[in-house]
């Protein structure tokens, strides 16, 4: 337990086990100052067109550094498999981003993910050499459908995404974790820093927070919250629950009762 | 009245109009979009960002410049 816990994403290695999205915040500045405070070294970027009307408008980029922070490029809005080749592609050109989040939705109102499209893209993008963190159900079998295409992580949802209603199925994402190798994430439907922790001590390997973060009433310190909260739970996993029992048994020892 | 010396092109889903026989690179140059912060496309096909000064723009290309915002 004294050595470093290092988190492993396709060979890059990490310490910190949060991944923070960077949408729905007020400006740049509040969302760098929730990243710095999260200790997240890797956030999610969406690809959208530049403002060709207004130049002025901030960029991103000037106020978090992709030489230090990763940047995870997804293709939040996508619909269909070619839709999301196109960006996660667009987002290759920008920089050279090879680590990324496919997310294909599949209906307007619960954005829960289409995985027929989800898997054919893995697929495709692996074989151009991208490295796809795919964000889904929480179904067992189609996350190991999605490792053996190629996936490097299994971002499954905890529930819709910006519900905040914390893990719905407890059972899947833990038969998940013994179904594969590669990381498991919780992508998705955290709403406060108890659900990281009980996603930690369900086994997964990291979260994905944004809306829980970006849309509380104080981000900076909800992010500094969901830091915690990622950390014990990973301690928590480590060392080892007691079994649960249906008696109670005292903490403290009967000898020498007066 | 579009003058001689210009064609129209579409760029990220807005007709504009620019000089005739300018290239990409001077579009962008033009844009003050710093080159490592975007990736464009030209009818529908991504184009190599050190190509660009090759690329000659003709009536109706469509071009799509994108770049990095926040999301989840």
């Amino acid at each position: 337990m004294n050595k470093i816990d290092i988190f492993k994403i396709s060979n890059k290695k990490f310490k910190s086990r949060l991944i923070i999205g960077t949408g729905k915040y007020k400006n740049f500045k509040e969302c760098a100052k929730a990243v710095k405070a999260s200790g997240a070294e890797i956030v999610t970027v969406a690809v959208r067109r530049v403002n060709i009307v207004d130049k002025k408008k901030p960029l991103l980029m000037d106020y978090l550094d992709p030489k230090k922070i990763t940047y995870l490029p997804n293709t939040a809005g996508c619909f269909t498999s070619s839709d999301a080749l196109r960006t996660l592609r667009l987002a290759r050109e920008i920089g050279g981003w090879k680590l990324v989040k496919l997310e294909i939705l599949g209906d307007k109102k619960t954005l829960l993910p289409d995985m027929i499209e989800t898997l054919k893209s893995t697929e495709v993008l692996t074989k151009e050499g991208f490295k796809v963190m795919v964000y889904c159900n929480d179904d067992p079998l189609m996350a190991k459908r999605l490792e053996n295409v190629g996936a490097v992580a299994i971002m499954p949802l905890a529930a819709p995404i910006g519900s905040g209603l914390g893990i719905q199925n407890k059972l899947n994402i833990k038969i998940i974790k013994q179904n594969i190798k590669i990381p498991l994430l919780i992508d998705a439907g955290i709403g406060q820093a108890s659900d990281a922790t009980v996603a930690m001590e369900l086994g997964c390997d990291g979260v994905l927070i944004n809306t829980a973060i970006a849309q509380s009433k104080n981000p900076i310190e909800m992010a500094k919250a969901m830091k915690l909260a990622v950390e014990a739970g990973r301690k928590s996993y480590l060392s080892g629950r007691i079994k649960k029992n249906f008696f109670g048994s005292a903490s403290s020892p009967k000898e020498g009762i007066i | 009245m579009l003058k001689k010396n210009k064609i129209k092109i579409k760029l990220n889903g807005k007709v504009i109009s620019v000089d005739k026989g300018i290239n990409l690179g001077n579009l962008i140059n033009k844009l003050k979009f710093p080159l490592n912060k975007i990736a464009i496309e030209k009818n529908n096909l991504i184009v190599e960002k050190k190509k660009i000064k090759k690329i000659f723009l003709k009536s109706n290309d469509k071009i799509e410049i994108v770049h990095f915002i926040g999301g989840g």
